[in-house]
């Protein structure tokens, strides 16, 4: 299926998002957040942006202050997650104009329904800013 | 009212959140909100809802239990509002999954919402479908989104393909409705549709053949045109990534190319030419080319041969491999795994690189470097590959250790060219990783160390170099293994090889290595036993310190440890009064028996006991059935336990005596039990008081081990002695001397003497059948006891296909013999016999489980029962 979960956190280890694509129990998630949080923090500007934890692979980028994290299949194209990770910041920018952390706090729901128009059961519906982003702003329109 | 907007609340709630200091002020902050809901859950305002539940997957964000929300989800998503029916589906997603039965609640609401007028709240009912749906509802609701496949709006066609993907995973049966419609979607230009399509040809051709055949024959050519165009097309900034027009849609093209072009040559030819186009067109010097690049190194990879194609899908992982970016480094790496199937040499000559990887700051990069490098290692470049290896262990990082020592184990077991070396690489590496290493693996050291006969003065000689650098834990097991095994070896210089060092070390020398290693306050209790087995071998090696050695004994009696206390009193007591007997009985361990330890060390469970274990669990009556399964489930034990039956019950007892106890680690064990029986009857030699032939010798030491028990009884000795045949006094004699030995464990001999024949038991009885079982011991093996049982048929009908099957722990062996007959009639009765084997004669009893079966007018009957009345001392 390919992505299995979407997380974003900041550098003090704070998850602002989490999306799960597979059912894992609220002490689940908190332990595996923990985990992989304490993994990638630790590890500099220099080495890759993959990092194997338990059965996933976690593909990470930072931008600023905000870390984004996507755990994927093992047969899943790190590369091509990376470039993901990109358009969903770029997205993001589009929308809030420079997306922050706060952005996304105060913001959540709207977040979220940016990334339900990315990715839907794990796999990516679409690639097109101005196709993902026009729904929401025909609600936003409508207020 | 827009509650984002103007619903300060919500901003306040996450305001608070955000200043709070400790995550105790959190939990107090999220408590208190949390409370706030549920009362306004309570009041049921419709106004509130939207806010409510927005609050709520914050709180569940953070990771704290909100189930009380999800019938507020319900709620929302049936209110008529697109706003309220949105932040409903989006809780829904969030909080609530497939399991809960909640969950069925929403199937109708989800139904009435895919058939909504307005393609919006179509949009968010397939969304919300596609992530949580159950097979339950995929299957109620697939029509629906069947349909939906050929909506007119794009944005629904590529919901409803995703939204098929899941449907089509959880009900695989629903996989040949969806084909048709599947394959329309790859003819469409909307890149949305498009790569949703394509993913869901994909699903389709990896859960169903026929789908992959039709997909195969009607679709690869449209594929390929449509991996061509976008190659080609022209700039289109809406899909541009770096020069590259989507990406995503290449890698989807590609990948789902290669499910098709696998284990079909024809397929595989058509695609070619594209592939290669892909391969040598696409730029490099950006994320989104190289992810390109590497989708299309796989799929070429995957297809069928064609191999100009490979020559340049390795060129390119070469480039990958130098290239200066990490990331491109890594995935370089994972393909090379991949590449080694089928081009093994080419692979090989990025070795050098691939090792600078294995040392690379980057845990990620080592750890799949060192994968690859351990699947790069052959019989030509062990030594060299090896050598590299450790050579990093000394500097690398103490958490990358663990990994590197277990493969640098791993490559060193499997590809050694000799024993010598074997030994050099692992001391080496014991040395300097010891703690990671696991107990197999220095197990298995110690077996080929044993083997090596003519290696035995070097290593021991080795190991104690290597001892006094290191303190390692597993290190130290094996030199003091050894020490205690071959001392003697170590002091007198024996079997110098030709490229050694001559060494002066004195008696004193080696037994301080082993009184470090006992009383190091780091030293574990496995290591601690071991070394006090080793100072009672070297009591008998080293006559001329063996006060010292006694004292270091001594010292053992105040451990805390109970079993140390226990086998220094023990061993104390071998050492000061049986010394005639000491240097036989801590005799040089019998050369451990490799084949069998292998294999168990492999885990597979018939072959390595083929010989023995059978007979020891279970033989129905004389007929040939495989026992394992019934037997497995007649002990109640799992296979692990079983698997530690099968040895002679002469390593068991040996293993008893000298207190290798089972410290935890199943495996500690099979070092001692993998004694093969000639060797292991060196103990029963010794203890085998009542041995027919050397009549002199068990006098002898009957007087010599004289307990109160026999002294108790002296006429009864004598009789004994006199008597042609005493299989009782056998018993005693050997009940007594565990007394000795042991010291604490209380005496069973007391019934042994007072009846010379054990009574006959029934050892299971129903309303149909009663078992008896009488008993008779041969004399010189008070471990072993004969037992005739005999099956009574108490019923008036008659039993045919009669079978008894038995099964005992693992500290007994069990033989038994065919029966008499599988036909018991009316009253009737069959006989059988079996031998038992204890090896904890004296201190355990007998028990045993068994079940027989036999055809009763044609059906078939079971019982089963436990056996615990068994005579005591037997």
């Amino acid at each position: 299926m390919g992505i299995r979960f979407i997380l974003m956190v900041n550098k003090q280890g704070q998850t602002r998002l989490a999306q799960y694509y597979e059912w894992l129990t609220l002490e689940e998630r908190r332990a595996l957040e923990g985990e992989i949080v304490r993994k990638c923090l630790a590890r500099n500007d220099q080495q890759c942006s993959f990092v194997e934890h338990r059965n996933y692979k976690i593909v990470y980028r930072r931008y600023a202050s905000l870390f984004f994290m996507v755990g994927v299949d093992d047969d899943e194209n790190e590369l091509a997650i990376l470039e993901f990770i990109h358009l969903l910041v770029e997205t993001m920018d589009k929308h809030f104009g420079n997306v922050c952390e706060l952005d996304i706090m105060f913001h959540l729901e709207k977040a979220h329904f940016m990334l339900e128009e990315m990715v839907m059961n794990g796999c990516i519906v679409e690639t097109s800013k101005a196709n993902i982003l026009s729904p929401i702003q025909l609600m936003d329109k409508a207020h | 009212m827009n509650p984002f907007s103007s619903g300060t609340r919500l901003r306040d709630m996450i305001r608070s959140i955000r200043a709070c200091k400790t995550a105790a002020e959190e939990r107090a902050v999220v408590r208190k909100e949390c409370a706030d809901i549920r009362a306004s859950i309570n009041e049921n305002d419709p106004h509130d809802r939207h806010r409510n539940l927005a609050k709520l997957m914050f709180i569940h964000m953070l990771g704290y239990p909100t189930h009380f929300g999800q019938m507020e989800c319900l709620k929302l998503i049936a209110s008529p509002g697109f706003p309220e029916k949105r932040i409903g589906y989006l809780g829904l997603m969030l909080l609530l999954d497939e399991r809960q039965e909640v969950l069925m609640l929403v199937t109708n609401s989800l139904k009435q919402d895919l058939n909504h007028t307005n393609q919006y709240v179509v949009g968010l009912a397939l969304c919300a479908l596609g992530n949580i749906c159950s097979a339950e509802m995929a299957r109620d609701l697939a029509p629906e989104v069947e349909r939906l496949i050929q909506f007119r709006d794009p944005n629904i066609r590529k919901k409803a393909a995703l939204c098929s993907t899941r449907i089509v995973r959880k009900v695989p049966d629903l996989a040949e409705n969806f084909v048709n419609a599947a394959a329309s979607l790859l003819k469409e230009k909307h890149h949305g549709v498009l790569i949703t399509g394509v993913q869901l040809c994909y699903e389709l051709c990896t859960i169903n053949d026929e789908a992959l055949e039709y997909f195969r024959k009607k679709c690869t050519e449209g594929l390929i045109k449509t991996l061509r165009d976008i190659t080609n097309s022209a700039y289109q900034p809406e899909y541009d990534v770096a020069g590259i027009t989507d990406p995503f849609l290449h890698i989807r093209l590609l990948r789902l190319l290669r499910v098709i072009g696998h284990g079909d040559a024809d397929a595989s030819d058509l695609m070619t030419d594209i592939l290669a186009q892909v391969a040598t067109k696409t730029e490099s010097n950006k994320n989104a080319g190289n992810a390109v690049l590497y989708e299309c190194v796989e799929t070429i990879m995957a297809i069928e041969d064609t191999s100009s194609l490979r020559v340049l899908a390795i060129n390119i992982l070469g480039r990958f491999l130098s290239n200066r970016d990490n990331n491109i480094r890594y995935v370089a790496l994972n393909m090379l795994m991949k590449a080694i199937a089928f081009d093994d040499q080419a692979v090989q000559r990025h070795r050098v690189t691939i090792l600078e990887c294995v040392k690379d700051p980057d845990a990620s990069i080592r750890k799949r470097a060192l994968e690859l490098v351990s699947l790069l290692v052959n019989e030509n470049n062990v030594k060299q590959l090896t050598k590299e290896l450790i050579d990093y262990l000394e500097i690398s990082d103490e958490d990358f250790k663990e990994d590197l020592s277990a493969k640098i184990c791993f490559i060193v077991e499997k590809f050694s060219p000799e024993k010598i070396w074997y030994i050099d690489q692992m001391l080496k590496v014991l040395s300097e990783a010891g703690k990671f290493v696991k107990d197999d693996v220095w197990h298995a050291l110690i077996v080929v160390i044993s083997n090596a006969s003519e290696l035995h003065g070097y290593t021991v000689r080795a190991l104690y170099k290597a001892v006094i650098y290191s303190e390692q834990e597993t290190l130290v097991r094996v030199a003091i293994w050894c020490i205690g095994e071959y001392g003697d070896l170590l002091v007198n210089n024996v079997g110098m090889l030709g490229n050694e060092d001559p060494m002066t070390v004195t008696e004193c020398d080696a037994v301080d290595v082993i009184e470090d290693a006992i009383t190091r306050h780091s030293s574990d209790m496995t290591t601690k036993a071991m070394a006090l087995i080793a100072l009672l071998k070297l009591s008998s090696r080293f006559p001329s310190i063996s006060e010292r050695i006694k004292d270091i004994i001594v010292k053992q009696k105040g451990s805390l440890l109970l079993e140390m206390q226990q086998r220094a009193i023990e061993f104390n007591s071998i050492v000061d009064r049986h010394k005639n007997i000491r240097s036989s009985l801590v005799e040089r361990m019998p050369v451990l028996d490799e084949a069998t330890f292998n294999v168990r060390r492999a885990g597979s469970f018939p072959a390595s006991a083929s010989t023995m274990a059978k007979p020891s669990v279970s033989l129905p009556n004389g007929v040939e059935k495989p026992a394992a399964p019934p037997l497995v489930d007649l002990l109640d034990m799992d296979s692990d336990d079983i698997m530690s039956a099968p040895s002679s019950s002469g390593a068991d007892f040996l293993q008893d005596l000298l207190g290798v106890v089972d410290l935890g680690s199943s495996s500690a064990q099979s070092g001692a039990t993998q004694a093969p029986k000639a060797g292991t009857d060196l103990l029963l030699d010794i203890l085998s008081i009542g041995t027919p032939s050397p009549a002199q010798n068990s006098t002898s030491s009957i007087d010599l081990l004289s307990t109160a028990d026999v002294n108790k009884n002296p006429s009864n000795v004598l009789d004994a002695i006199s008597s042609p045949a005493p299989p009782h006094i056998a018993t005693t004699a050997s009940a007594g001397m565990f007394d000795l030995l042991d010291g604490l464990s209380p005496s069973p001999s007391k019934e042994a003497t007072n009846g010379p024949a054990y009574p006959p038991i029934v050892a299971y009885e129903s309303s149909s059948l009663k078992i008896e079982f009488s008993f008779s011991k041969a004399p010189g093996k008070p471990q072993t006891t004969n037992v005739q049982a005999t099956f009574i048929n108490l019923s008036p009908n008659i039993f045919t296909d009669f079978i008894f099957q038995a099964a005992v722990p693992k500290f007994l062996q069990l033989h038994l013999d065919p029966a008499s007959g599988n036909t018991l009639p009316a009253s009737g009765n069959i006989t059988q016999s079996l031998r038992v084997n204890n090896s904890q004669h004296g201190k355990k009893s007998l028990v045993m489980r068994m079940r027989v079966g036999y055809k009763l007018n044609g059906k078939d009957v079971l019982e089963e029962g436990q056996i615990n009345n068994f005579p005591r001392g037997l």
